[in-house]
């Protein structure tokens, strides 16, 4: 079946079988592989992009369902020379080791941003409950949303 | 100094392609006209494969061929190897279970992998792989660890399931001090199966060129050279110079991407046998279920005191579960990583350790981050906290009364380590003070106020890291050394290429290790480059584990850099008319002592590459190798206090308050080793209350997803209060010890003892879950 969606601006149409998923169009089709794959249980987040605005996880979105939508990437928020606030956070604090989980943390970082007011420690936590990481214990990650609150 | 040298917490140089999603690991890698494999895994935890039927999986469109253990016997590919030679206390070797990389008679354990399926499409490979035909005679499998050596017998060539029965210390003078003893503490229980769980799943792309025969396995390794030197030397895929390792950006892995595993075996296998590249990547059911796991003991531990509460005697039985097969490094990690670390920060004066490592139908067990380490600690830290307990002895007082001297070292342990250097008590007073124990009691009394429970744990940890030297671990068994290697290339234009054999997976080396060179030469940080994780690029290299690699690796480069420096010091000396004894070297710049005369690092690297007024004595180029061997482990130290509160009617433990105090002798990026702690102790946190590896007694793995795997997540845990203190090595250049795996170490018997206190109980077993807790505080 046919699909065109606009990715991190641009749009595409993609032809691709009825059970294939968001983030195999993005890994697979286009190249995006910024977006990855932790898990099969829909329960890592390492795969979270914003879809119209708001944050899913990829592997739990049928490219069929986001026909005529706006999808924005990890490679959509920012580049080398002008990072997204929230990703010039994360380096600052030290939010990141292996990369892996990145992505989609910060893609769920700014979501969480934009729709909670008054953030705080345990928001941020309760926030991001959705977003495994296994190398920074969360203490970095915490503290990069909370800066980044300031500056976003 | 300078804002990015040695002790700066500068920013991390790799994250900027992480950020921006610009990484580039296994997965992200595609090659031209490359084909897609999926493994055939048992369903059972013991049973005799009968036959295997592909004809169906033929027929479905885009297979390219189905392939199982048979195929790779007959190419001659051998067994996947364990890297440690363990004797018995009766000195004979360990039983060693046959383990080809597809099964070819009989699987051992769910998930264990017995074909592979080729296809066009990872959907093909998939149908594929639906509609293989598999006969089965089930087998009764042996699963519990208690009941290891009593059940079914996995391996005809190890009766009763034990591999060995290993053992260290002075039996009987720890016999006598126990005689001796005025007060004997001892405990049993167990250390839980952990699964590891790096956030990016394994994966291998390998293409063969028929042309010169050569491999390229492109995988997720946290030792590529060690990973081309099994393959090649034991599993026969290919001689070592036709094969080239790539570990790209690795995401994660705390040991258990150390391994060498049947999946990239056979997929770099496959590649030559269809002529095409070949992809796999694991999802997370096959991590769950043919990663190598960790822990899993058993052990019943007693500790003899005096009358003056000084510790005399320690006897530890442990069972340790290797699963089905030994992985590349599980024989040494409930041994010699575990046994030698027993001593703690104490002076016990007799240890003995006995260690049956038993076989059961389970994944293969190895090293998970602390390996050998957590266990040790927990069965000290446990014991030491029972006794003050039962003695009614503050614990911190306790432990001080015990500890080793800093006018102590260096200390001979009882469990043949040597530690060089520490200062126990600095970190404990420091813990101390950050948890503000001296308030504690009144913190426990509003909590019982407000009808919760509030306790508090101490664990006072070592560890033993930069595995070494060579010569004794050869002794010992290890089957490689334990060096590793670094070059350090000065450019024509004076910048510097940095290769080092360690691996960065997480740990930031691209941007530690630029810090040492460019401090030791003086020159920019942004003019040294770090190149790792390529056996194609870098000479050699023993990867990254046991915290090993600011302390071997680093040196290495150091040792390299040195190189350097001595060899610029000759050129600089020529073209300034002197002697290299009378060249001094410092930020950047040769200095002729004799005379008011200076040459730039740039100056000199250009000269050795146009050789113009160059001294005769020397060859051209300015580019130094070194292999540094350790002449002793490092040790660093610390003590973790946790402090929880517990609503006895839920059974929630809330982690409070986790202060860490650790000992990594001198640091190099302050930041980085935090966020090392912080890891740590999530994961530690994560073993005492949240994880746990289950088979039922069928063998089936029961936590094998996220749902039934609990992961520690952001609202688990609290934010972390880490602080410092340095003693530096006294016996490598840098003053290093490590610091990756602390947090997993000191943790869990900081919260178990925490949890402990506030339940009132003797013990709990890990991880202690809402409903064991809610159980206990009900009494
Ligand atoms: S890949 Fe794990 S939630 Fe999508
Ligand atoms: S940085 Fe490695 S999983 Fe989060």
């Amino acid at each position: 079946m046919k699909v065109s969606l606009t990715v991190n601006g641009r749009r595409h149409d993609v032809d691709v079988a009825p059970n294939t998923l968001l983030v195999d169009v993005l890994r697979g089709r286009l190249g995006l592989t910024g977006t990855h794959v932790g898990c099969d249980t829909s329960q890592c987040g390492a795969c979270t992009v914003h879809l119209d605005g708001r944050s899913v996880k990829s592997c739990t979105v049928l490219a069929a369902q986001v026909d005529g939508a706006a999808v924005t990437t990890i490679e959509g928020i920012g580049s080398p020379d002008a990072l997204h606030p929230m990703q010039a956070a994360f380096r600052d604090c030290h939010a990141l080791q292996c990369g892996f989980c990145t992505p989609g943390m910060i893609m769920s970082a700014i979501d969480l941003v934009q729709n909670v007011e008054n953030l705080d420690e345990r928001k941020v936590r309760e926030g991001l409950e959705g977003n495994l990481c296994r190398c920074t214990g969360y203490h970095n990650i915490v503290k990069a949303v909370l800066n980044a609150a300031e500056s976003m | 100094m300078s804002d990015t040298g040695i002790g700066k917490s500068v920013k991390r140089r790799e994250d900027l392609r992480f950020i921006t999603g610009r990484g580039r690991y296994t997965d992200d890698v595609n090659r031209p006209n490359q084909v897609y494999a999926v493994f055939l895994r048992s369903p059972y935890p013991r049973a005799r494969i009968v036959s295997i039927d592909a004809s169906g999986a033929d027929e479905v469109a885009g297979v390219i061929g189905v392939f199982t253990g048979k195929d790779l016997s007959a190419d001659k590919i051998g067994d996947l190897p364990c890297g440690w030679m363990v004797k018995s206390k009766d000195g004979s070797d360990m039983k060693i279970a046959p383990h080809p990389p597809l099964a070819v008679e009989v699987v051992n354990y769910v998930g264990e992998p017995y074909g592979i399926v080729v296809a066009e499409s990872l959907a093909a490979a998939r149908d594929g792989a639906e509609v293989v035909a598999t006969e089965f005679e089930e087998l009764t499998p042996t699963v519990s660890v208690a009941n290891a050596t009593a059940g079914a017998q996995l391996h005809t060539n190890v009766p009763d399931n034990v591999c060995y029965l290993w053992e260290l210390g002075d039996a009987d003078a720890t016999n006598a001090a126990f005689a001796a003893a005025a007060h004997v503490t001892k405990l049993t229980f167990s250390n839980n199966r952990l699964i590891p769980n790096a956030m990016e799943p394994r994966a291998a792309v390998a293409s063969f060129d028929a042309a010169t025969e050569e491999f390229t396995l492109v995988t997720t390794s946290q030792n590529p050279h060690l990973e081309r030197l099994i393959l090649s030397a034991f599993v026969q895929l290919a001689p070592e110079h036709k094969l080239r390792v790539i570990a790209p950006d690795v995401g994660g892995g705390f040991g258990s991407k150390i391994f060498v595993y049947a999946e990239e075996t056979a997929v770099a296998w496959a590649a030559r046998r269809v002529g095409r590249p070949v992809k796999w990547t694991a999802d997370r059911s096959e991590s769950f279920l043919a990663d190598a796991h960790g822990r899993d003991h058993l052990t019943t531990a007693e500790l003899a005191l005096d009358g003056d509460g000084l510790f005399q005697g320690l006897r530890v039985r442990t069972r340790a579960n290797l699963g089905a097969y030994l992985s590349t490094f599980a024989s040494s990690v409930p041994t010699y990583l575990y046994g030698t670390l027993l001593a703690g920060q104490y002076r016990t004066p007799a240890i003995h350790v006995e260690v049956e490592g038993v076989y059961t139908n389970t994944a293969p067990v190895d090293a998970y981050r602390g390996a050998g380490r957590p266990e040790a600690t927990y069965v000290v830290e446990r014991l030491v906290e029972t006794a003050a307990r039962e003695l009614k002895v503050d614990p911190a007082a306790l432990r001080r009364r015990n500890f080793i001297a800093p006018d102590q070292f260096p200390y001979q342990t009882p469990v043949a380590l040597e530690y060089d250097t520490g200062n126990y008590e600095a970190s404990l007073a420091a813990a101390l003070e950050k948890s503000d124990y001296a308030n504690f009691a009144a913190r426990k009394a509003a909590s019982e106020q407000r009808g919760k429970r509030r306790g508090i744990g101490f664990s006072c940890y070592i560890e033993a890291c930069g595995l070494a030297p060579s010569q004794l671990a050869i002794q010992l068994g290890a089957g490689v050394g334990l060096y590793e290697s670094g070059e350090v290339r000065v450019n024509p234009t004076g910048n510097v290429t940095v290769f080092t054999g360690s691996h960065s997976h997480g740990q930031g080396h691209e941007t530690t290790f630029a810090q040492v060179v460019s401090d030791k030469l003086g020159i920019p940080f942004e003019n040294v480059e770090v190149v790792h994780g390529d056996t194609g690029r870098v000479e050699f290299g023993l990867g990254t584990y046991g915290s090993r690699s600011i302390a071997v690796g680093g040196s290495a480069l150091v040792k390299a850099t040195d190189k350097i420096i001595a060899k610029g010091k000759r050129i600089a000396a020529h073209m300034m008319d002197t002697n290299a004894d009378s060249v001094d070297f410092s930020d950047g710049e040769f200095a002729a002592r004799d005379s008011n005369q200076k040459l730039t690092f740039g100056e000199v690297a250009f000269a050795a590459y146009v050789p113009s007024n160059y001294p005769s004595s020397e060859e051209p180029g300015l580019s130094e190798k070194a292999f540094y061997d350790p002449k002793n482990f490092t040790f660093p130290a610390g003590t973790h206090i946790a402090e929880v509160e517990i609503d006895p009617e839920t059974g929630v433990v809330d982690v409070v308050n986790f202060v860490a105090v650790d000992d990594f002798g001198r640091v190099i990026n302050p930041m980085i080793v935090e966020g090392q702690v912080h890891g740590g102790i999530a994961q530690g946190i994560g073993q005492a209350l949240l994880e746990h590896g289950i088979y039922d007694d069928g063998g089936q793995l029961i936590t094998g997803s996220y749902m039934d795997y609990c992961m520690p997540r952001a609202d688990d845990l609290p934010s972390f209060d880490v602080d410092m203190t340095v003693t530096p090595c006294t016996h490598n250049p840098l003053g290093v010890k490590g610091c990756g795996e602390a947090g997993a170490i000191g943790a869990p018997a900081a919260i178990m003892n925490a949890v402990t206190d506030a339940l009132g109980v003797v013990d709990l077993p890990m991880p202690a879950t809402p409903e064991r807790v809610w159980r206990a505080a009900r009494g």
